[in-house]
């Protein structure tokens, strides 16, 4: 069991958790994930690390609040425990001094994206940021992105704050050459953003969150066809070099499950499980 | 004078106690354990079969070397408890052997009644004696006094719990580390439940933990720590690597990432371990279409199958690239997958999955084999028929080909030694090129079974005390 220590609201339906985890939060290094069992019948969630501390012996990762798993994680509170945590699981992202890196965050992955920031400055780098989300109120961790990075933009899809949508990045990268792509958010972001990088040969790096069920090499549900090779999402990654994923295929294995994720979820609001009290 | 009466020699039974199933029209349909056990009757019946040879052969086909006639010959008289006593002193698993051990091609195999009929049924008579048992509660062995050292057990499977027991019983503080959130290792991810209940598992697991052996969920050896921080710095004198082979083969066929083509472990994971057959009320969902083709012949194949027929897909189909004899499956789980209404196909393989607009697999494309001379694993080699392509129909797709060693350990392992094939090398006792470094199970030798697993780890935990009592 492990000890929920601190649980936030971000914005509408985004959360984070601090956990008490001391093993993993010894062990965690930007980039990596964990898996979260809510309790005995919960599936295995796969979620990115976003914060450590090895002297408190906590780690925090954030959510939003879609499925069923995650609306019942949103019901927990400071003191409350979860079941299973399994982590650190996956490779380390590659932290060293490239020189100017672009990071670009999307949605809960902006979250990740600031120990992301934090390392890569760190590390040296020149941090050129950018966060978005849906609409304004889905933004957050403004400051503390502003603070950590050279420059930041805002950009949000129905343009209710910063740029609508990320077209405004092509003049960007016209102008600068960025030595690095960092990307973290939704398939379709990371999809878009590497169409961005590819002309001006940007290495762009993507976190993919593939479908999973164990998380560590055993079951291919995360197999993504990276440059014509099979690679597991879960011990090959979760890193890959954008300019070589299939992205539409992709998106359409993350839709796999939806009607069966969309029924749990609904009859699970509707105050059942669905197995009729058996 | 006294004439001597010839004594009448006891008539040889040859025919075995048939076990009770469940009848097929019915178990297709429930995810309960087909095979139901022995009576009572029934196993004093079976065990009066034996003849108690002086020489037992069956002992010699049995990897953990259980007494075999001296268990027969307590159940046949009724002591029941020093019966599975004496089991016990071999096998710390018996309710999971008696039902998954390939009996047929190891103790039943040598067994002499074998050569005029059946022979003695010694997995029904081990299964009846550990469940008699269970039922009853167990009996915790006496554990030697503490040694004061400390070994930890990757993996909570087969092979790792049987070391882990006989290491407890020693005297040596045991932790298992097991990387999924449930003990069990391939009898919980993998076997389903209709072949071994999760119950029984969960009750050998508990009585390893009777025995003192501590348990933690969730850690994977190689990322939570690593081998040498267990030995350097988390007080470990040994370790025992049991990780099994859990990565799934693909055929690299074009189209295999379609949806609704699983790999079999990912089916089986989540049937068995995740229980996706009891959705929505369990949380991971699995989808069954009407039209399901399982590729490959061994006993995954089968599990494969005969759980997408309980999950309700109209028809199950078996493609297999060689034909019903070379199928390496056991004989009795192809018998119980026919009389479900399994369809083999036998001397075909997939060349290309085909799919719909959604990226959902509509068809798959198959060409005919025939069987040209032996290759390297004894079986005749699968040689495609050039032009004889054909179509399948199918919207769910189980690949059941085969799985290899997970490589977290070996990549975060220095200096430990791993073949071309990815398996840890060992020699017979386990010992790895690292000092203090155990293996065995699949790990070492690749996918096999469950006993010869647990026979490894019988042999990993004598080298490991050895080792331990002979350092300062």
């Amino acid at each position: 069991m492990y000890e929920i220590l601190r649980t936030e609201e971000l914005a509408p339906k985004i959360k984070l958790f601090e956990v008490y985890a001391p093993e993993i939060a010894e062990k965690a290094k930007p980039g990596q994930f964990i898996i979260v069992i809510i309790n005995e019948k919960g599936e295995r969630v796969p979620l990115t690390i976003a914060g450590y501390d090895a002297e408190k012996g906590s780690i925090t990762f954030v959510f939003n609040e879609v499925g069923k798993t995650t609306k019942q994680l949103g019901l927990l509170k400071e003191g409350d425990s979860i079941w299973n945590i399994t982590g650190p699981l996956g490779n380390p992202s590659e932290i060293r001094n490239f020189g100017k890196v672009l990071c670009v965050a999307g949605g809960v992955m902006i979250a990740p994206m600031l120990l992301q920031v934090r390392a890569l400055r760190e590390a040296g780098n020149t941090v050129v940021t950018v966060m978005g989300a849906r609409i304004k109120e889905l933004l957050f961790f403004k400051d503390e992105m502003k603070a950590l990075s050279h420059r930041l933009y805002v950009a949000t899809d129905d343009g209710s704050e910063g740029y609508k949508g990320l077209n405004f990045l092509k003049d960007v990268l016209a102008e600068e050459k960025f030595d690095r792509c960092v990307a973290m958010g939704p398939v379709s972001m990371l999809q878009k953003v590497c169409e961005l990088t590819r002309p001006y040969k940007v290495p762009t790096v993507v976190t993919l969150m593939p479908i999973m069920v164990d998380g560590m090499g055993m079951c291919g549900v995360c197999r993504v066809n990276v440059g014509g090779q099979m690679k597991f999402g879960c011990v090959d990654g979760p890193e890959f070099d954008g300019h070589l994923v299939d992205f539409d295929q992709l998106i359409k294995r993350q839709r796999m499950f939806l009607p069966e994720e969309r029924l749990s979820a609904l009859l699970w609001e509707l105050g059942g499980c669905g197995c009729g009290g058996k | 004078m006294v004439v001597a009466e010839s004594k009448p020699q006891p008539k040889v039974k040859k025919k075995a106690v048939p076990i009770p199933k469940q009848p097929p029209e019915v178990r297709k349909h429930n995810f309960n354990e087909v095979a139901l056990g022995y009576t009572e009757e029934q196993a004093l019946e079976e065990a009066s079969r034996c003849l108690q040879c002086p020489q037992p052969q069956c002992v010699k086909g049995c990897p953990v070397e259980i007494d075999i006639p001296a268990f027969i010959k307590l159940l046949r008289e009724g002591k029941y408890e020093e019966g599975i006593k004496k089991i016990k002193e071999k096998n710390s698993l018996p309710a999971i052997c008696g039902r998954v051990c390939p009996q047929e091609e190891q103790c039943q195999k040598y067994c002499v009644l074998g050569k005029v009929g059946d022979p003695v049924s010694i997995g029904r008579l081990e299964r009846f004696l550990a469940d008699w048992e269970r039922a009853r509660g167990f009996t915790i062995p006496e554990r030697a006094p503490p040694t004061g050292k400390k070994v930890a057990i990757i993996g909570a499977g087969p092979a790792g719990l049987t070391a882990a027991a006989d290491l407890a019983k020693l005297g040596h503080e045991v932790v298992i580390f097991e990387a999924l959130h449930l003990p069990g290792g391939v009898l919980v991810y993998g076997i389903p439940e209709f072949r071994l209940p999760k119950s029984i598992v969960q009750a050998e697991v508990d009585y390893i933990r009777k025995l003192g052996v501590e348990l933690k969920l969730g850690y994977l050896i190689g990322r939570t720590y690593t081998i040498p921080e267990l030995l350097k710095e988390r007080g470990f004198d040994a370790v025992f690597i049991g990780t099994g082979a859990g990565l799934p083969q693909f055929l690299g066929v074009p189209g295999e990432n379609l949806g609704g083509i699983y790999s079999a472990n990912e089916f089986l994971i989540r049937v068995n371990l995740m229980k996706s057959y009891a959705f929505p009320e369990y949380d991971t969902p699995i989808r069954i279409g009407k039209h399901v083709v399982v590729i490959g012949g061994g006993n995954v194949a089968m599990d494969s199958a005969r759980s997408a027929l309980r999950l309700g897909a109209e028809q199950v189909c078996i493609v297999y690239r060689r034909s019903r004899e070379e199928m390496p499956a056991r004989k009795e789980e192809i018998e119980n997958a026919e009389e479900e209404g399994i369809i083999c196909k036998f001397l075909a393989a997939p060349t290309r999955f085909i799919g719909d607009e959604k990226g959902w697999v509509k068809q798959m494309e198959c060409i005919q084999m025939e069987l040209g001379p032996p290759d390297e694993s004894g079986r005749r080699r699968p040689v495609p028929v050039k032009g004889s392509e054909f179509l399948m129909d199918t919207d769910t797709v189980i690949i059941a080909i085969g799985r290899t060693p997970n490589p977290i350990i070996q990549r975060t392992t220095e200096g430990l030694a791993v073949t071309k094939w990815g398996t840890i090398v060992a020699d017979e006792n386990g010992k790895t090129s690292l000092e203090g470094v155990y293996a065995g199970g699949d790990i070492v030798t690749g996918e096999a079974t469950v006993i010869s697993a647990m026979g490894a780890g019988k042999r990993a935990a004598r080298a490991i005390h050895e080792y331990l009592m002979s350092k300062k």
